[in-house]
Parts: C-alpha cells; structure tokens; sequence
C-alpha cells in the first residue's frame, strides 16, 4: 500500500476526483468502440504506423484542438476564480497549479503542435515535394511530443500538476518548496516533447533545403516556408537550451545536484536566465510561421503578390539572429545593474523594428488590392490592429525602468496574451480554415467562421483590455484573489464576460467542423480560393503521393503564373514513385519514453533502467534495419490520378 | 602511392593528439587558474575546428557555404549568450 501512495493526489478537491472518473470513463469508452466497430487495424495501420507528413499534421492539428479546450477550460476557470473580489472557487494552491498548467499547455501542447501541423502540411506541398526529408523521424517527432504532452496531462489526476509557473523559476520549483512530483512531470514532460520539437527542426530544414521542385530556388520559396524555414532555424539553436535547463533541473530535482539552488555554489537566478535564452527565441519561433500564413492569406485574397518580397525575407532572417539578443528582457528586475538593463532594452526595441517592416508590408500588399473577405482574410484583417496593439505595448515593457511598474503584473499578462491571441491563435484558425479544403476535400463553413472570428476578437479585447488598466492599478499576476478595496472587481468581471465569449467562439470551430462535415459540398475544384502558390496546383485531398509528375517552377506564385501566363508546371508523364514505408517504431519507442519519464517523474528506478535499455534497443534496431521503402506503379497512379479527376 | 595514403587525415590527427596532450597538461602542471582555462578554451575550440574540417569533411562537399553558414551562425550564438549571461549574472550584478 505504501507503494502506492505515491500516486496520491497531494491537494485533492471534488473537481479533480469527477476528473478521474471522467478519464477512466473516456478511456474505457475508447476501448470499447474501438473494439466494437473493429478500428483497432484501421488505427494501427492509417495512423499509428503513418509516416506520411499529411497524416501527421492531422495528428498534430487534432492534439493542438484538444490541448486547446484543455487549456481553455483552465482560462476559464482562473478568469471565474477572479471575476469578484476575495472569490473562493478555488484556493490558492489549486489556483497555482491551474496557472502553471494553462501556461505550458498552450505554449507547447497548443501552440507548437499547432504550428507543427501546418509545417507538416503545407512545407512539403508548396515546395513541390513528396514528403519531409526524414518521414520516419517526422513520425518520431510527432509520437514524443504526443507522449510528453500526455504525461504531462495526467499529473493532475496520478501525483500532483506542477504548481511553479510555466517559467518554473528556481529556487520555488527546487525540492525544498516544490515537494510533490508535479515539477518533476514539468522537467520531464517538456523534455520529451522538446526533443520531438528539436527534430522537427532539423528535419524542416533539411526539407526546404534539398525537396525543393526544380527551379524553385531559395528566394522562389512561397513566405509560408520561408517563414517556417526561419522558425525551424530557431528552434534548432534555441531548444538545446532548453534542453540542457530542464536536464540540470532534473538533476537538482532527483539527484540532488546543485545547479539552481541557493547554497554550494548553486545559482538559482541562471535557471531564468538560461529559460528566457530559449524562451523569447520560442516566442518568435510561434509567431514567424503565424506570419507565414498571414502573408499567403493575405496576398491570396487581396489577389495581388506579396508587397516587399525581399524585404519580408530580410526582416525574417534578421529576426532570426536578433530574437537571440533580447532574452534578458523578461528579467529586467532581477537585480543586475542600469548597463545590462539598457543594452537589452534597445535591443528589444531594435527587434520591433523588422517586425513593423511586415505589417507594412501587408498593408501595401492590400492597398490597392481586390480585397476579398473570407473567413482567413477577416483573421487576418483582425489580427493587424490587435496585433500591433500588443507589439506598442511590447515596446513599453522593453523600457527597463518602466518595466519595474509594469513587470509581474496584469499588463505583462495582457501584453503576451495581446501578442499570442490575434497573432499566433487567428493565425492558426485561419490556416485550419484556409487548408481544411486540402486536408479533406470541403470547405468550412463561411458563416459559421466568421461569427467564430468575430466572437473571438470581440471576446478577446473584453477579456484582455481590462488587465492592461488593472495591471497598470497593480493588481499582479498569479494572484489567485484581491480585496474588494483594491476596486479591480469589476473590470476583472468584464474580463470574465470576454473569456466566456471567447470561449462560444472556440466552441463554434467545433461546432463548424461537424456542420461542415455533414452539409458541405464535396464537390470543389482543386484550387477554391483562386491561390497563388505550389500546394493548390494537385488534387483535394492530396494522394499519398503528393504529385503525381514533379513540378517545375519559374516563379515565386508558381500557380498564379501557370494560371494567368501560362507557365507550365507539369511536365512530362507518370513514372514510378518511391516513397517510404509505414513504421510502428515511432509510436512503439515513443511509448518506452512514456513510461520512462513516468518511472523517473517518481524515482521509480528500476523501470526508468529498463525503459532506458529499451531506447537503446530501438535505435540499435533502427541503425540496423534495411528498409528500402516501396515503389507505387505508374498504373496505380494513372488509376488513383482518374479517380481523383472524376471525383470533381 | 600519395593519392593512397591520407596525409591530410594523418597530420590531423597527430596534431589532434597534441591539442589533447596540451589540453591534459593542465592537469598535471601547476599553474594559475586564468591560465589553464585560457589553454582549455583555445585548444577545446581548434579541436573542433579541426574535427569539424578534417574528420567530418566540412567543406568539401557543395553544401560548403550552408555548411560554414551553419557553423559561424551556431557560433556567433552561443558566444553572445555565454557573454550576455556573464554580464548578466556575474559582471553586473
Ligand atoms: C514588438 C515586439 C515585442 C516586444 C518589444 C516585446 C517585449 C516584451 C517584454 C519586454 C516582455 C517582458 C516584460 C516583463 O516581464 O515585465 C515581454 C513578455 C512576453 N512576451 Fe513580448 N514582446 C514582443 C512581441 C512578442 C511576441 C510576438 C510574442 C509571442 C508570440 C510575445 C510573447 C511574450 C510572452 C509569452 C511574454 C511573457 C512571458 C512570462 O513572463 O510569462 N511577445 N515581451
Ligand atoms: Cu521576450
């Protein structure tokens, strides 16, 4: 029994008990349907084993929607906790714990996978490719962040959620104030996806590097994949970082190591300072693929090509070095003196400057435009007054001095959420609704989608307009109650009504996905938005095979030009295709990661020294393994191709 | 005869184990702690120059500009962040 009670939850309340039960419950449910309507193959087969970068990204968009309403529900909760003054819906430790969870799932659960999915997506497509440069490895990265992410998940029902902030700061998240193992799921969690992120990167790169269709060179890249090739560039260089803190902060935390703490020469301040040197780097990491779809949507319905081309492409790579230069900013309180604070403040500032060029250049890209406003152009639309909102006030909080007024507070909150929301979340829905078409053949529901968009937007400056005036009053963050004579009762009711009116809208891009997959037409061209670039020119939905000829490009619109001048993008006839091989390696190893992160979560050791054997073996296997990929026939394509013709 | 035998490879390695040597002379000489750590970071950082060029072929492959691009990239980082958080945590505390 003893053993046992490890797994015990140290701050139960009624809440998380229902959970349990709602979790078992799911999980039986899942068994059995599975069971009952013989899925277990079709999973294991078209999903499980897939290593095609289409799947993938589906499997990538599903997570991020469910992370999303996981997350969600916990906004939810905290703005209901704060809605009145001295409100007691939840106390201070589970207040605590719901924080940090939101924060983390957002970022890594919500918005990487997220941006991951349309990596996946689009990249391949609009280079004119057949998959990603490592299929396998694309799989591997998609099954270790799928298995960090659950760890990280079930901490709330089997020991305890992390409860030190998603930034985890030492000395609070050391063994002496943080007891449970809830940080112990943090370091773990994170690390396991953060590898699978790592991948991803080196992956990307290799991709946009050698898949490119001939002709397309570098500066003939669509912005989607220049911008996500600049992302992936990023994480490469930035996610060691990480890596390497949660590595040293595991070892503080099992293995009694002093890295950050505050005696035997431990430090406890670098453990800020090394999470911000990956960390403002990841803020660009999430906003430049954002920025990537915001410039192929934009110039797709204002039917013009992309203003400043060059200038985008320079500002990006620009970015790429300065986000590199800034970190210190997040910490301008810390205690290091007036010099420090000022090189970082101007660096902030400088890095404002690349990231203005590019909202001029959307703004010239529709000047003059034929502005058509669909559901991802009305995003788009949005997000350029919301966004440059949060980026001014970016550039307040980048003043040092001013930043001692406004650091840990409601308005730092309203600034990154501010930054996040129309910027990186607008983002992703409207990239979800500008390829659903590509992914499954229908088109969202118009009407639907922009009650969704407006909801959002309209919920959005409800809930976070607010805080930026509590905030400046003084309320902090990650206060879990004030007092009523602080008077922030009543804005913070309005952030309350916001959150709930952001929480309908997300609620209709479910409830659009159902409508739409019961009414929509099936029947639509392979190119329903009249677009400009490579991922348009083959069938909806895409063949395994991407392409049935490879093609060949002369432009950076390479459609629009094969449209309006006639350049020629197929060339030649069917020949066979190689392409890779299903694998149940990816999942299976990822599977052994699971269980190692938990065995270690709770210094099980005996099970973390076989699961680590059992890694080992499969990457002795893998380094071993002959495996050819196979050759699709130029018959099965003629036929797979007539088919797809005659289905329009 | 010469196009058989690695003299590059050969020279690389030799002067490999001398970086090596000075390296563990540190060790076992006595001498100030600026000094040996200067000697440490020198020979850590032509050690991998020489890896990187002679043992793992950067450079002789078309890939050359992406591959040094890559390298100096990694490189400029890595030292603003090591001299930003010295500044930082240290130097201007
Ligand atoms: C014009 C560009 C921007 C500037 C000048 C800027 C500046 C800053 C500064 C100075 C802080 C720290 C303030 C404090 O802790 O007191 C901060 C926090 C933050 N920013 Fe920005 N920012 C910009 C854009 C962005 C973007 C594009 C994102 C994300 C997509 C973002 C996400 C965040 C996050 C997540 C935090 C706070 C995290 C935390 O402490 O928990 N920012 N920003
Ligand atoms: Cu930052």
């Amino acid at each position: 029994m003893e053993f046992f009670e490890r797994f015990a939850v140290p701050h139960p309340s009624p809440a998380i008990y229902a959970s349990m039960v709602a979790i078992g419950l799911v999980m039986i449910a899942l068994v059995v349907g599975l069971t009952y309507f013989k899925k277990w193959g079709y999973l294991w087969r078209e999903w499980l084993t897939t290593v095609d970068h289409k799947r993938i990204g589906i499997m990538y968009l599903i997570s991020a929607l469910i992370m999303l309403f996981r997350g969600g529900v916990d906004a939810i909760m905290m703005r209901a906790q704060l809605s009145a003054p001295e409100n007691t819906l939840l106390d201070s430790q589970h207040y605590n714990e719901i924080f940090t969870t939101h924060g983390i799932v957002m970022i890594m659960f919500m918005a990487m996978p997220f941006i991951f999915a349309l990596m996946n997506i689009v990249i391949p497509l609009q280079i004119g490719a057949r998959d990603v440069a490592f299929p396998r490895l694309n799989a591997l990265s998609f099954w270790l962040f799928f298995m960090g992410a659950m760890l990280f998940n079930i901490s709330f029902v089997i020991g305890g959620s992390p409860d030190a902030g998603w930034t985890s700061y030492f000395p609070l998240a050391g063994n002496e104030f943080s007891t449970s193992v809830g940080t112990n799921y943090y370091m773990i969690a994170l690390q396991i996806s953060g590898i699978g992120s790592l991948m991803t990167g080196i992956n990307m790169i290799t991709t946009v590097l050698r898949m490119r269709a001939p002709g397309m060179t570098l500066m003939k890249m669509p912005m989607f994949t220049w911008s996500s090739f600049i992302a992936n560039v990023i994480i490469v260089f930035a996610f060691p970082v990480l890596t390497v803190a949660l590595a040293m902060g595991t070892m503080d935390r099992l293995f009694g190591t002093q890295f950050f703490t505050m005696e035997n020469g431990g430090m406890d301040m670098l453990w800020a300072n090394l999470f911000w040197v990956w960390g403002h780097p990841e803020v660009y990491i999430l906003i430049l693929p954002a920025f990537g779809i915001y410039s192929e949507v934009i110039s797709t319905f204002s039917r013009r090509n992309l203003y400043g081309y060059k200038s985008m492409v320079a500002s990006m790579v620009v970015i790429s070095l300065m986000s590199f230069l800034v970190w210190a900013h997040h910490f301008f309180t810390m205690g290091q003196g007036a010099l420090t604070n000022s090189i970082f403040s101007i660096t902030t500032m400088a890095i404002a400057v690349p990231t203005g060029v590019k909202i001029f250049n959307w703004l010239l890209t529709m000047w003059k435009g034929k502005i058509e406003f669909t559901t991802p152009m009305l995003y788009a639309v949005l997000f350029i007054p919301l966004f440059t909102l949060g980026g001014v006030t970016g550039v307040m909080l980048a003043m040092s001095a001013a930043d001692y007024q406004y650091h840990n507070t409601m308005f730092l909150v309203a600034h990154f959420h501010n930054v996040i929301i129309p910027g990186v979340v607008f983002a992703m829905l409207a990239g979800l609704t500008y390829y659903w078409p590509k992914l499954f053949g229908f088109m969202l529901n118009e009407k639907i989608g922009k009650w969704t968009a407006w909801l959002l937007s309209i919920g959005f400056l409800l809930a976070f307009m607010p805080m930026y005036i509590t905030g400046l009053d003084g309320q902090a963050r990650r206060m879990y109650t004030y007092s009523e004579a602080t008077g922030f009762g009543p804005l913070n009711m309005v952030s309350f009504v916001g959150s709930g009116i952001m929480a309908i809208g997300f609620a209709l891009i479910v409830y659009n996905i159902y409508y739409s997959t019961r009414y929509a037409s099936r029947d639509i061209s392979s190119d329903p938005w009249d677009a400009r670039t490579l991922e348009w020119a083959t069938h909806n939905p895409v063949p395994e095979y991407n392409f049935a000829v490879l093609p060949e490009v002369k432009s950076s619109e390479a459609l629009w030009d094969a449209k309006k001048k006639g350049h020629v993008l197929f060339k030649g006839k069917y020949e066979e295709i190689h392409m890779p091989n299903n694998s149940g390696a990816p999942f299976l190893m990822s599977v052994i990661f699971f269980i190692w992160g938990f065995a270690l979560i709770f210094s099980l050791w005996i099970p973390a020294i076989i699961a680590t054997l059992g890694i080992f073996a499969f990457m002795t296997h893998r380094s071993f393994e002959q495996d050819h990929g196979h050759h699709i026939s130029v018959k099965e394509i003629e036929e797979t191709e007539t088919k797809m013709r005659g289905a329009k | 005869m010469k196009e058989l035998f690695p003299a590059k490879q050969v020279i690389g390695f030799a002067f490999s184990l001398l970086l090596t040597v000075i390296a563990l002379a540190v060790y076992f000489l006595d001498m100030p702690f600026a000094v040996g750590m200067t000697i440490l970071l020198v020979t850590a950082f032509v050690q991998a120059g020489v890896q990187l060029k002679v043992f793992m072929h950067a450079g002789e492959t078309e890939d050359k500009a992406a591959i040094y691009t890559n390298v100096y990239y990694g490189l400029i980082i890595a030292l603003v962040t090591i001299f930003g958080t010295l500044l930082a945590m240290v130097w201007d505390m």
